[in-house]
């Protein structure tokens, strides 16, 4: 069993209830930090743990708490980012729907050091019955003294709302959201200026992922230091990864990130292998917008070393033949899984998704999207595979905000790992439709465990 | 006529509060759910509504209602299938979930069954990735879904529909 510093508590009786929580010593750190503590002092912990952003970019957060401007007399804010969209990603949604105080306790000592007053959750739409969920356990802290003004006679007020989106995968990007905050269509914004600088109502904002603010929690407990032993290198403390596709235990699970990512694969305690007996093909694994990776370099880097679950050793090898930790949403996909067909579904999404502000990305996902219907329904021509790679390099990089390159590198990696299924498409196009094929990139033979 | 009762206005009034002095237009997308919630979809006059109660101009709410996938432009059956059909779910069969609800309601996507009571909707990536194939219905999921519990989600609407009748 590995270290939980986060979901150890999930499966207590009535966890979600305030008492229940407290009693099993929910809000020490809170005390911890407000009474014990000054607002730079918190910062310093959550710098001294290593710990980076879980939302995608694992960004440190400590320095990105550190770069928040403080101009006399402007308030400024924390938003906890649980937009949560990226296609294979729903382990925010775990932690809120079945430890909601957790995530208020890491916001109030968040909040607390970054010194916001108002604070707010901003939640995609479609999370509707886990918005009641929050809302709920924030009366409940409230009544409890751990929100409102002067907290434990501290002097330091907080609230914390929650704000549904209505839809949009776009309102993840931070600026995004920001604007979207605002009562605006969720368009980026140019940086500079940062949030930092000027975010939410021009003010100086921090945004941040639900995981990492309700990490907050343990590295107030235990001290940073002690939270960065646990894991390896830069990739400190424990993360939680939302396993899905053709295996035989989806769901969401904490690693401490020292384990091989064969073993997260197929031991009982994670993913109990692949579905129905079969051989593992690919696997997208940070979430939808980071390479695709076959079997054989999934379970070992380039070199022929084991390969982790850790920020360092998924993404060793770069673009050519590694991927990304990226949101810790894990696909898995068997022998008979399209890798033409997955690569279209997605396309399809960042097309959808899009805001459309700028012209390649808007009208390179279409185009990606149109190319791959078309191969994937037998219809495609062997040129088109050429011009899927020249659209896609023409995306990446040249946009306002990474959607643009977050819809251009699962294109790019498929082609890179798959380009024979694709080739198999253009050369078949009866028996394409009729069956889904998966040439011979599995994991041969299959993995026992120990 | 569109007119929130009392009760919907006073929460108007707290979801403004959250926000600082003159940024009352934040309450937005909060104020079109509850419109949406009460009125099943966003009409012009609807829209209109919501504007003048937080005094913006009305091109500043279609802007946003236009944006947003879960915001209704037109009517709806009272119960919405909505389908995600992305990698995740595709790779766990959401194909034959939509085809099957193709069949059993007698519709395509983006149609809603002649006696008003069903629409369905393919979507996008709903987070629910681990539990697919899946499908919001209302203010909820439903997940790991067979033929044999579409046939019962079906049946279920069909009764809240006699009931709320
Ligand atoms: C298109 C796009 C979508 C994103 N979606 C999310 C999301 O759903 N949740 C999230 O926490 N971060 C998302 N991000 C990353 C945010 O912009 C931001 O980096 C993050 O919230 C910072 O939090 P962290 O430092 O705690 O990771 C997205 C970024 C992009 C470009
Ligand atoms: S890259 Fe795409 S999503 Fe991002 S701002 Fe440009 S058009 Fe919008
Ligand atoms: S892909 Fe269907 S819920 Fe994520």
């Amino acid at each position: 069993m590995g270290v939980k510093l986060l979901l150890d508590k999930a499966k207590v009786e009535g966890i979600r209830q305030y008492d229940v929580y407290r009693r099993e010593g929910g809000y020490r750190s809170v005390e911890k930090a407000l009474k014990t503590m000054s607002p730079d002092a918190v910062t310093e912990e959550v710098k001294k743990s290593g710990l980076r952003g879980r939302g995608g970019a694992g960004f440190p957060t400590g320095m990105k708490w550190s770069f928040l401007a403080k101009p006399e007399g402007v308030p400024r804010h924390l938003v906890c980012n649980a937009d949560e969209s990226e296609p294979g990603t729903f382990k925010d949604r775990f932690l809120m729907e079945f430890l909601p105080h957790l995530l208020i306790e890491g916001l109030i000592v968040a909040s607390y050091a970054l010194g916001s007053n108002a604070t707010y959750i901003y939640i995609r739409g479609e999370y509707a019955w886990i918005t009641d969920i929050l809302e709920h356990a924030i009366g409940e802290a409230k009544a409890n003294g751990w929100l409102g003004n002067n907290i434990l006679g501290t002097g330091f007020n907080c609230e914390i709302y929650v704000q549904r989106g209505a839809g949009a995968y776009i309102c993840g990007e931070e600026t995004a959201l920001i604007e979207s905050l605002e009562g605006k269509r969720g368009n980026p914004r140019i940086k500079p200026p940062f949030p930092a600088v000027k975010g939410v109502w021009d003010r100086p904002t921090v945004v941040n992922n639900v995981e990492t603010l309700a990490a907050v929690v343990p590295i107030i407990n235990m001290g940073g230091e002690e939270y960065a032993k646990i894991g390896v290198g830069k990739s400190t403390g424990t993360k939680l990864i939302s396993a899905c596709g053709n295996i035989n235990k989806p769901g969401v699970y904490e690693i401490d990130m020292t384990i091989p990512v064969e073993e997260f694969i197929y031991s009982d305690e994670y993913c109990g292998g692949i579905a129905n007996g079969k051989r593992l093909k690919a696997c997208i694994p940070g979430g939808s917008s980071v390479p695709i990776l076959p079997a054989n370099l999934l379970l070992k880097t380039a070199k022929g070393e084991t390969r982790y679950m850790n920020y360092e050793s998924l993404s060793d090898g770069g673009f050519a033949t590694g991927s990304m930790m990226g949101s810790g949403g894990f696909i898995v996909l068997d022998e008979d899984q399209c890798v033409v067909k997955n690569t279209y579904t997605l396309a399809r999404f960042y097309r959808h998704e899009s805001c459309g502000q700028c012209s390649p990305c808007r009208e390179g996902t279409g185009w990606m999207e149109k190319i791959l219907k078309a191969i994937e329904s037998g219809k495609g021509k062997m040129s088109d595979i050429d011009l899927l790679w020249d659209i896609q390099r023409k995306i990446e990089g040249n946009t306002i905000c990474p959607l643009g390159d977050a819809a251009a590198w699962p294109v790019a990696a498929a082609i890179r790992h798959f380009r024979d299924e694709f080739e198999w498409h253009v050369n078949n196009p009866q028996e394409c439709l009729t069956r889904n094929y998966g040439l011979a990139h599995y994991a041969d033979p299959i993995y026992t465990p120990a | 006529m569109i007119k929130f009762s009392e009760e919907k206005l006073n929460k108007v009034q707290e979801i403004i509060n959250r926000y600082p002095q003159g940024k009352q237009k934040s309450a937005l997308i909060p104020l079109l759910h509850l419109a949406q919630e009460e009125y099943g979809w966003l009409s012009a006059e609807t829209m209109d509504y919501v504007a003048g109660l937080l005094q913006i101009e009305p091109i500043e709410v279609y802007e946003v209602a236009t944006f947003y996938s879960m915001f209704n432009l037109k009517p709806v059956g009272k119960f919405m299938f909505e389908v995600c059909q992305t990698g995740p779910c595709m790779v766990s069969g959401s194909d034959n979930i939509i085809d099957y609800i193709k069949q059993r309601l007698g519709i395509g996507v983006g149609e809603t069954t002649p006696d008003g009571l069903f629409t369905l909707k393919t979507v996008e990536c709903l987070g629910a990735c681990g539990y697919a194939p899946m499908m919001q219905l209302g203010k909820h999921y439903r997940e790991h879904l067979t033929k044999d519990k579409v046939d019962q989600i079906i049946e279920e609407c069909r009764k809240n529909a006699g009931l709320l009748n």
